[in-house]
């Protein structure tokens, strides 16, 4: 009966020995009424249940496990598949294949680093603009929005996570390109055409297609991702403590700075990973607006390409060992890159957790 | 639970009896995306017909030919001709089936389509980047009528690997030197410049958007999307529209009978009427079949599509086979396919 009942308590379930009418406290008017009232149960079916259940039990823990295993197991077989499809590039060019920026698929010279760089700045712009909105999202729906609108709008926000990215991507080039050709990008180069090394960044024609485009709609497609999970960490922030500081006079910016923020860093930066993950693993979206020029420019208008991107426009017609060896090398790359994102979430989460002296 | 995986399996054994039953009315091939959509179309009207399915899966050249290669389907479709020596070692024969055009098209104000002129070595200029403007000296001598606006040429070209790409800049290393010591041809490229869209579509819509943009696309996409056109200068000095009858002459012009495993890329063709940038694409079979009966049904389903399929390719806006062409092709399937023994499995 005791294995049992820990056991069923584990599952969730209320103590059994709390529902047997006999070892339960007799109701007095001075102990509060029950909250609700469970219904009385025979002795007898709790054995079988109990028995029922150490079985269920068994074979719920090692289909979990199992299924816990598979996903290593699958990680294991990705990794190995793509390191010996990727062996011709890289037993061709070595080391160097990380470190140069020619792209041939004629002469058979490939390198991953034009690839890399657009990821890379594809996914720093993302963040730069995605992260600062999804911020503001995130704080007014949990400390002004009016209570009417907190629903509709955290649905729109979710919503605009389901899209698929195709989408983004048709509507990127056929709407939002345009429209950063005609008034954007000449606003930018207007702005910041003179201005010392910044002036760089924003000069070419403005075309409405690079990686500028291409970090802009990241950006709009990892906004709800972060915003979701910004809204949901600061939900949980203890009211007390929000209603103290108000209670001491603070202003909601204070309140978010110096309560909210706080408490919520780790789930914060958790966020903002995902975000990150999902930018950099992006295809169709990106494919349709970067422009896909395998090359490294200073100018955010000038086209670049991207891991995801040049795999997913290459892979078909590849039919040279050496560059489909070089394509799988670059999704080596970009999962390695992955890796990396997430390991340095985990030593972020821990140093700020460590230093906050209790996780949350 | 043995009751569960009995049903299970019983299940399994059920969905996989027809499949069985199936393969002897089946023959499969996989590869190019160019010629897809008549490949597909000829498939169900032969279909219909005989009731032999043809499933045809447009995986990209690079997958068609590794396909074939593997000896997972009975033919591979390539855009791109394997050479003779890359054949034999592979144990492949390989001939044309289809034939399309590729077109240049651009975003000009005040140009009619088909209104301006270029030849091979300025569209080559333009791609190498040495021509920027749109009225370049080497653009307004061909085109003395037109009027030209002084504005920034914006070369798009394909991001994915695609036997468009490579009949393109195929006819630009025929025509410029520069091209062909810089860049080269194939499937894919390093671009010196431009934007890539991703398939025709992306090409197109780039090209639509971008002013003073110019590409290229495949004939169908220029035609149905009523893009502005080029003219082009074909070998002959001729210039010429891209429509049916230049691709027609540019496929029957050809010297197929000469060409060493039908290694045969259509650019560049003589002939007064002959569309420049014009190829065909390839079927790849093994020239020893174990599965004999599958290879003459893949030859036959080939025989009627040349035959009665030429209505359906040109409503897609493709070339069919040069009758005479096609005899040259069924004279090789003759001598060049045999089943284990070396015996020929056409006749």
């Amino acid at each position: 009966m005791e294995n049992a009942d820990r056991r069923w308590r584990r599952q969730g379930g209320v103590a059994l020995s709390a529902r047997n009418p006999a070892t339960r406290a007799p109701y007095s008017p001075a102990s509060p009424p029950p909250l609700f009232a469970l219904p009385a149960v025979d002795p007898r079916l709790h054995a079988r249940r109990a028995a029922a259940g150490r079985h269920q039990d068994a074979w719920f823990e090692h289909a979990t496990r199992a299924f816990a295993a598979l996903v290593l197991a699958l990680l294991v077989c990705i990794i190995v598949a793509l390191a010996y499809a990727a062996l011709p590039a890289l037993r061709t060019f070595g080391a160097a294949f990380f470190v140069t920026d020619v792209w041939n698929p004629v002469t058979g010279q490939f390198g991953a680093l034009a690839p890399i760089y657009g990821t890379l700045v594809t996914s720093a712009i993302a963040l730069l603009i995605g992260v600062p909105v999804s911020f503001g999202i995130a704080i007014f729906l949990t400390e002004m929005c009016p209570a009417t609108l907190k629903r509709p709008l955290g649905t729109a926000v979710e919503l605009l996570a389901a899209i698929p990215s195709i989408i983004y991507g048709m509507w990127g080039l056929f709407v939002f390109a345009p429209f950063f050709a005609d008034h954007v990008e000449p606003l930018l180069t207007r702005v910041f055409g003179g201005v010392w090394l910044l002036g760089r960044l924003f000069e070419g024609a403005p075309t409405g297609l690079g990686m500028l485009t291409a970090g802009v709609i990241l950006a709009v497609m990892i906004i709800p991702f972060i915003a979701s999970v910004m809204r949901d960490v600061f939900d949980v922030v203890p009211p007390v403590l929000k209603e103290s500081a108000y209670g001491l006079g603070c202003t909601t910016w204070e309140v978010v700075r110096n309560i909210v923020v706080p408490c919520t860093r780790i789930g914060v930066a958790g966020g903002i990973m995902l975000g990150l993950g999902r930018a950099l693993g992006e295809t169709m979206a990106v494919t349709f607006v970067i422009g896909n020029a395998n090359r490294i420019r200073a100018s955010l208008f000038e086209p670049g390409n991207s891991i995801a991107s040049a795999l997913a426009n290459e892979f078909n017609e590849a039919a040279d060992p050496v560059h489909r060896g070089a394509l799988m090398a670059l999704g080596l790359v970009l999962f390695v890159l992955t890796l990396i994102v997430l390991a340095a979430s985990r030593i972020l989460i821990a140093r700020l957790s460590r230093a906050q002296g209790a996780p949350t | 639970m043995r009751g569960f995986a009995a049903t299970l399996m019983m299940i399994a054994a059920a969905a996989l009896l027809p499949a069985t039953a199936a393969t002897a009315a089946e023959i499969t091939g996989a590869g190019a995306t160019f010629p897809y959509p008549i490949y597909a179309k000829w498939a169900d009207a032969y279909k219909t017909r005989t009731g032999v399915a043809m499933n045809y899966q447009s995986i990209g050249s690079g997958g068609g030919i590794a396909q074939i290669k593997a000896g997972t389907i009975d033919f591979g479709a390539s855009d791109m001709p394997l050479a003779a020596d890359d054949l034999k070692a592979a144990g492949l024969m390989q001939f044309p089936a289809i034939v399309g055009g590729v077109v240049p098209v651009m975003n000009l104000d005040g140009v009619a389509p088909g209104a301006m002129r270029l030849t091979g070595p300025v569209l080559a200029d333009i791609y190498l980047g040495k021509i920027r403007k749109w009225n370049d000296k080497a653009i307004a001598e061909l085109n003395a009528g037109v009027a030209l606006p002084d504005e920034a040429i914006a070369v798009v070209r394909r991001s994915d690997g695609s036997g468009t790409t490579f009949i393109f800049t195929d006819y630009l290393s025929k025509v410029s030197p520069e091209w062909k010591s810089r860049v080269g041809s194939s499937t894919a490229v390093a671009w010196p410049e431009g934007v890539g869209g991703k398939g025709n579509e992306g090409v197109a819509a780039y090209v639509q958007r971008i002013r003073g943009a110019i590409g290229y696309v495949e004939y169908a996409y220029a035609k149905r999307n009523r893009m502005t056109h080029a003219s082009v200068r074909n070998r002959d000095g001729q210039f010429v529209q891209p429509d049916d009858a230049t691709f027609k002459a540019a496929a029957a012009n050809a010297d197929w009978k000469n060409a060493p495993g039908f290694y045969q890329i259509l650019t560049d063709q003589p002939g007064r009427t002959a569309w420049p940038i014009t190829g065909a694409s390839f079927i790849l079979m093994h020239v020893r079949q174990d599965k004999p009966q599958n290879a003459a049904e893949v030859l036959k389903f080939f025989d009627w599509s040349f035959r009665n399929g030429q209505k359906l390719a040109e409503a897609l806006d493709y070339v069919p086979l040069p009758s005479a062409v096609v005899t040259i092709v069924e004279d090789a399937w003759k001598t060049q396919i045999g089943d284990g023994a070396g015996k020929a499995v056409w006749h």
